[in-house]
């Protein structure tokens, strides 16, 4: 059994002592994440391919195990085309960063455990917010400066899309900040394992729904994928982009989609608490939670269809928004009669 | 605000708000200039930080920059201002505009010679604010204190929200079906 804690403790002692900075430990999550990264589209394409009947990537490494390094290795060798009418190549070539940048972020504040949170704002989950609405502003402005119909399109329903459904988003989580009295994320957990309920899952059920749902729309998935939509878009808001900054795009996707479900684990899920504890791993309960909310993701994609744009918008407003209002209500009366 | 580095800090950010706001003024293309007001209100949430406001630094991007900016590329879009305008009927009168510039800040340098800053409101001080959190001692004011004008605004929002509603709603004729 390896102690991780106790290697942790002493490495990132020395970085702080020298460099004053924890760099290790944000070098350390966005480091697993990227490889979290790249294996959920690995694990997508193979749960997919198994709810269609299908084999998968079987190709590259045994079971295709080597297929997400493949696909990198192949993107970072093709050319980087930047077609000659764009609008402002500046734009054209910053929207990506944007995009990952802001996704990126997110990480800094979202315990991993107790120990483990590269800076333990008061405003955590706010921070959360306010970067995944920065990560917009990349879909849209890659939308714009492509200057091209399918991109243009797919930038204007992705701004629409992400400012209504980031309302319902934040107003499913204000029932949690009502429980927990607090909007730090460390806090949070504690708070829901010294409530009766162990988990915000219980009181909070249509909140962890309206979340979901939301979440899934903020990110661009299947079934609210409008934004690149390929059946009637092409690739939308990237389609001409290629090569490295296609990946760009690729990753701050799935960038946002593990965020959203580390989100989801920390606030809904009682974060890196399970029934009981495995010695040397404090964080064991937090992957298993975060794994099972990704293969939700993936599974929520090969099951529905996507939603036609005026039904999304339907949805967003007339739907989530009015259950997410109730659930602050509910959220009131329980926080007032208990 | 002590030490040398909260002083540079502050500084690169004046110099960077101004700068920015000049930008978006000057800018013929309609959404640069949007991007170089979201990179002022990323400078402007840096200065609440600076000041231990993290509340309004949070608000400041989650509703300016993350919503209403959005909104404004949204409309930069749909009227698809892709060429450069040049309208000159607000430009001719830049001579009175600089005349009026310059007073205001004569004026505000005369106010400033004279400037201290206002005692904590009720239990607000500075002590507090850092110990209890902003958000917290923010929220309790909000629905207390000043639960009256928080009222009057949401009122005021909602007239806003229906007037929005019935303007862009089309009027239907008697017989015109629902």
């Amino acid at each position: 059994m390896i102690d991780f804690q106790a290697i942790f403790d002493t490495t990132n002692h020395f970085l702080l002592k020298y460099l004053g900075l924890s760099v290790f430990k944000s070098l350390v999550l966005v480091g697993i994440t990227l490889l979290h990264v790249a294996y959920t589209t690995y694990a997508e394409r193979k749960i997919i391919g198994h709810m269609q009947q299908r084999l998968g990537p079987n190709r590259v490494g045994p079971r295709g195990l080597l297929q997400p390094i493949a696909d990198v290795l192949k993107l970072i060798h093709k050319e980087d085309i930047i077609p000659s009418c764009v609008d402002s190549p500046g734009v054209f070539k910053l929207a990506p960063f944007i995009s990952l940048v802001a996704g990126a972020t997110s990480l800094s504040v979202i315990p991993i455990w107790e120990h483990f949170v590269i800076t333990n704002v008061n405003i955590g989950l706010l921070v959360v917010l306010a970067m995944s609405s920065l990560s917009s502003f990349g879909v849209i402005l890659a939308g714009w400066a492509s200057n091209s119909r399918y991109s243009f399109l797919g930038g204007l329903r992705a701004s629409a899309q992400v400012i209504s459904y980031e309302i319902a988003m934040a107003l499913a989580l204000v029932g949690v900040m009502m429980l927990a009295g607090s909007m730090n994320l460390v806090d949070i957990v504690k708070a829901q394992i010294s409530s009766p309920y162990k988990v915000y899952l219980i009181p909070q059920i249509i909140g962890f729904f309206v979340f979901m749902v939301a979440a899934i729309a903020e990110t661009n998935r299947t079934p609210f994928d409008l934004p690149e939509a390929e059946s009637e878009l092409v690739a939308g808001y990237f389609v001409e982009y290629s090569g490295i900054r296609f990946a760009l795009f690729y990753l701050a996707e799935y960038f946002g989609m593990i965020v959203m479900c580390m989100l989801a684990v920390v606030c809904f899920l009682g974060g890196w608490y399970g029934p009981f504890e495995v010695p040397g791993v404090p964080f064991f309960w937090f992957l298993v939670k975060l794994y099972f909310l990704i293969f939700f993701y993936i599974w929520v994609r090969a099951t529905l269809p996507r939603y036609r744009y005026d039904q999304l918008m339907g949805l967003g407003w007339k739907v989530l928004i009015p259950l997410s209002l109730l659930n602050i209500a509910i959220t009131g009366l329980i926080k007032i009669l208990v | 605000m002590e030490g040398l580095l909260p002083k540079l800090v502050f500084v690169y950010l004046g110099i960077a708000l101004v700068a920015t706001s000049l930008l978006v003024v000057t800018n013929k293309n309609a959404v640069h200039a949007v991007l170089w007001m979201l990179v002022m209100f990323l400078h402007q949430a840096v200065l609440f930080i600076m000041l231990d406001a993290e509340f309004l630094a949070a608000v400041q991007i989650i509703v300016y920059a993350g919503a209403v900016l959005v909104l404004f590329l949204f409309v930069v879009y749909m009227i698809n201002l892709r060429t450069e305008l040049r309208i000159n009927n607000f430009t001719v009168v830049w001579p009175g505009a600089l005349l009026v510039s310059v007073a205001l800040l004569l004026l505000s340098v005369q106010a400033i010679k004279t400037f201290k800053p206002a005692p904590p409101v009720g239990d607000m001080t500075t002590e507090k604010i850092i110990k209890v959190g902003h958000a917290k001692l923010l929220g309790k004011a909000l629905f207390t204190e000043h639960v009256l004008s928080f009222e009057a605004v949401g009122v005021l929002l909602l007239v806003a929200v229906l007037g929005a509603v019935v303007l862009t709603r089309r009027i239907r004729l008697k017989g015109e079906g629902v």
